[in-house]
């Protein structure tokens, strides 16, 4: 059913949230909060170098010392041969996963993990760390993309050859992948341009920074049943890859879904929970493991740090008739970079004729890399719209102007081949226009900036339930991981098709032995797939109710119809009956059938794609090169937003980790290929002095293939801040800032070289 | 019959020595992986397992029901993930 052009009383309303109270009172239980009888604590050796062979692991002393109990190394994992899956957020190779999760043979980067321990205490589980004996071969290494591309870069792996190039090269490449995406014909559209603008643009790789370092427990019982409690973005995720890497069966793990303190997707991999089984399994006893913010730093995936090459050419009204870019994107050690969704989002935005994308996956000495919200789109936005902005300066046009002119509407066909449906970017850009903060002058010494984004948004696999208690309340249960509010948005949607209240409703996340299976929370999915099945889940219990209320009745069931969360007799004809509540037909329903309740699984297609516009005023210290973020309003696309609050929120963390992604964040190497920043003090994510209050301003263009219209909306506010706020900078100083991060000292380098 | 586009950023190509476009006889995304992995051994689980069907602007994955009519717009893209 769709209930897009219907009355609601739920969706659309800001219900308290329902993990509010547990999250401020401290009661919600997070992995690290969890506990076991006699557990013991895991702790994994990580490699100091970057690049090594690892010649000997003699664990011995650290096996004899009092208090360890198990330690393992990659002996105690299968060696999984290569295979290529696409299971997680993208494409997968279990291999290159094993060997992330524990080195063998080789250490690709510094803080690879070697071997792991389990002891009685934190303190013994460090002692026994530093009794491991690791004998190395150090090899030359390679941090930076480039460097990494050089026919005379050290080689991570000798049977990496680079796919989608011919013929197939003969020679190992740290090139794992060159992907092209063609359009028309980009060099007679230069040819026939009346204005060019080229640019070179770097981003740097940042970590999704999530405030809740990766941790579980796991409990490995003597009959091999195991029970694994994380914080993760999809406890199926969690089973499939644990059973994957060490050769179980899926039925033999359960995984419980604690609370999660954020992912961004960068908890859409595993790390530790391998590793905890097999030391709960060579120990016999509980194993919690938790990540120190330095391990988060050096041993799990940030985003690619890319570098982008963009060429625009125009005709003197606007008309963009050419469009070109390169990129080449840092995978980290393993190949797997977003460098198919990072030459795809660039130019999503724009109805442009003749396009020419060439992307790179590159691996280097780096940890892998992990999604991070619209992976791959921030970093080809940030070359594309910072392009854009020169494009309007020398055509002498306002950069909204520049872009309404060539903005993608319904009937657009993109460079990655689709027409794009049911899409509001020309919305996004009214709502800009419209906009005080757009119409508003400048302040003096301010500059101002705007720039768009896009991102797929997907659907996939899903499963929910909805039970009827006996008292007539509801239960919600599906399993998907609560990141961005999903419990509200679920709770309202079934609250909205039962006709009740959303405090009616208590919305769980189930484990793995408790529900059907459902995909990652991720891709910004889960409000309109996990949505999609809890609402079909509910239409399915007002169903039964309606028939257990002709039970009750003795009348036919088409005589029945459900309205505000009640059963009526359908007419007159239908019979003089009192209305039946959800209390009354739950009082009897063993008289009438028994247990009411429905599970419903999809593989929900019809994602809407997104879009957004930012717009960001900035001030400019010229003694300092602090750049302040003096004004911020994103404007997004949203389809229908079901909790606006929530929504809202999405949006200003997004704009917020952009806000860090542009102006401060990034990994500091030296010349040993040892990260040098790898903690908060010297990481400086955005803290709260450092960001205004964000404006989320939605704009409701619903997508048809949801019953309530919503698009997914937490990752297109990642896409645009960086060029928006190197466009404000631009605006305030007359500098392009073509590197991230634009940090004080850069603003301060390029103000002084600009005399 | 429906035609098919390989998008040019799918490493499918390796499997049809640059050839993009195809007449597939098929009616599902089912049908059309048989027929490629048939015409071009390898390319049916390639496309399978590492792309997406998008038809008439709209993104399958995943999905062997999606329906296949000729005339419409018929694109293979790399898959979608997220974060």
């Amino acid at each position: 059913m769709n209930y897009i052009d219907s009355s609601l009383k739920v969706v659309g309303t800001r219900p308290i949230r329902p993990d509010g109270v547990d999250k401020v009172t401290g009661r919600a239980v997070f992995a690290a909060d969890t506990r076991a009888s006699g557990m013991l604590w895991g702790k994994i050796k990580r490699s100091p170098h970057a690049h090594a062979r690892i010649v000997s692991i003699d664990t011995s002393k650290a096996e004899a010392l009092p208090g360890v109990r198990a330690v393992v190394t990659s002996a105690d994992f299968p060696d999984i041969a290569s295979e290529e899956a696409f299971v997680g957020e993208g494409p997968m190779n279990f291999r290159d996963l094993s060997l992330n999760v524990m080195a063998r043979g080789k250490a690709l980067y510094e803080g690879h993990a070697i071997a792991a321990v389990a002891a009685s205490t934190q303190a013994i589980a460090d002692a026994a760390l530093e009794l491991i004996d690791v004998q190395y071969e150090v090899l030359p290494h390679v941090i930076e993309v480039e460097a990494a591309m050089a026919p005379d870069a050290p080689i991570l792996h000798d049977d990496l050859f680079t796919a989608g190039v011919t013929p197939a090269p003969t020679k190992p490449s740290n090139i794992a992948k060159v992907v092209t995406f063609k359009k028309g014909d980009a060099d007679a559209g230069f040819a026939e341009a009346d204005v060019i603008v080229e640019g070179r643009y770097t981003t740097q790789p940042v970590h999704q920074a999530y405030i809740e370092p990766h941790a579980c427990l796991v409990t490995y019982a003597p009959d091999g049943q195991i029970t694994i409690h994380a914080s993760s973005q999809g406890h199926f995720m969690i089973r499939a890859y644990t059973a994957k890497l060490l050769g179980l069966e899926m039925s033999n793990i359960r995984v419980n879904p604690a609370e999660i303190g954020g992912g961004f997707g960068g908890k859409t991999l595993i790390y530790l929970e391998p590793v905890a089984v097999a030391l709960s399994r060579k120990s016999g006893r509980s194993v919690k493991m938790q990540m120190t913010r330095e391990e988060v730093f050096r041993g799990s995936g940030p985003t690619s740090g890319a570098t982008i090459e963009v060429k625009l050419g125009a005709k003197k009204d606007g008309t963009i008739v050419a469009a070109k870019q390169v990129l080449k994107f840092q995978a980290g050690a393993f190949p797997g970079s977003p460098i198919g969704p990072g030459c795809m989002c660039g130019f999503a935005m724009y109805d442009l004729p003749n396009v020419d994308v060439v992307g790179y996956d590159v691996v280097s000495n780096r940890p892998k890399v992990a999604a991070y919200r619209a992976p791959g789109a921030p970093i080809t936005s940030f070359g594309v719209e910072s392009a854009m902005d020169e494009l309007a300066i020398k055509l002498g046009m306002d950069p909204l102007t520049l872009r309404e002119k060539n903005a993608a509407t319904n009937g657009t066909k993109t460079h990655y081949g689709p027409t794009h449906v049911n899409i509001g970017f020309t919305a996004v850009l009214a709502a800009v226009k419209s906009h005080p903060h757009w119409k508003s002058p400048l302040k003096e010494g301010h500059g101002r900036g705007l720039a768009t984004g896009f991102w797929f948004n997907i659907g996939g696999e899903s499963t929910a339930t909805v039970h009827v208690n006996e008292d007539g309340s509801i239960v919600a249960a599906t399993g998907s991981p609560d990141i961005g509010g999903s419990r509200a948005s679920i709770g309202m949607m079934v609250a909205e098709v039962l006709g009740v209240s959303a405090q009616h409703v208590r919305t769980v996340v189930a484990d793995t032995a408790s529900i059907g299976y459902t995909f990652v929370t991720g891709g910004s999915r889960v409000t309109f797939a996990t949505g999609m099945a809890a609402t079909q889940a509910a239409e399915k219990v007002v169903d039964e109710l309606k028939r257990r209320a002709a039970a009750t009745w003795d009348i036919p069931v088409e005589a029945v119809e459900w309205k505000d969360g009640m059963a009526y007799p359908a007419g007159s004809n239908a019979g003089a009956f009192e209305p039946l509540d959800l209390a009354s037909l739950a009082l009897k329903q063993a008289r009438t059938g028994g247990p009411i309740n429905a599970e419903v699984s999809v593989n929900a297609q019809g994602a809407g794609a997104g879009f957004g516009a930012h717009i960001c005023d900035v001030s400019v210290d010229k003694e300092t090169g602090h750049v302040k973020i003096e004004r911020y309003t994103a404007i997004q696309d949203v389809g229908k937003a079901i909790h606006p609050s929530y929504v809202e929120g999405q949006i200003q963390g997004g704009a917020a980790q952009g806000i860090g992604w542009a102006l401060n964040e990034e990994y500091i190497y030296n010349a040993k290929g040892q990260m040098e920043n790898a903690g908060f003090l010297d990481y400086r994510v955005p803290v709260a002095s450092d960001v205004p209050m964000i404006e989320a301003v939605l704009v409701e263009v619903p997508n048809p293939r949801h019953p309530f219209g919503a698009r997914g909306v937490g990752e297109v506010p990642i896409v645009p801040p960086m060029a928006a706020i190197a466009n404000a900078i631009r605006s305030a100083t007359g500098l392009r800032m073509p590197d991230l991060p634009m940090s004080p000292p850069k603003v301060r380098a390029a103000i002084d070289a600009a005399g | 019959m429906p035609k098919v586009v390989l998008s040019s950023g799918s490493a499918g190509q390796s499997f049809t020595g640059g050839q993009t476009e195809f007449e597939v006889e098929a009616t599902t995304f089912r049908r059309l992986i048989l027929e490629l992995e048939k015409r071009f051994p390898g390319l049916g689980r390639q496309v399978e397992e590492s792309m997406a069907i998008a038809i008439d602007g709209e993104i399958f994955q995943d999905a062997y029901a999606a329906e296949l009519k000729p005339g419409s717009e018929i694109y293979l893209i790399p898959k979608i993930g997220g974060g």
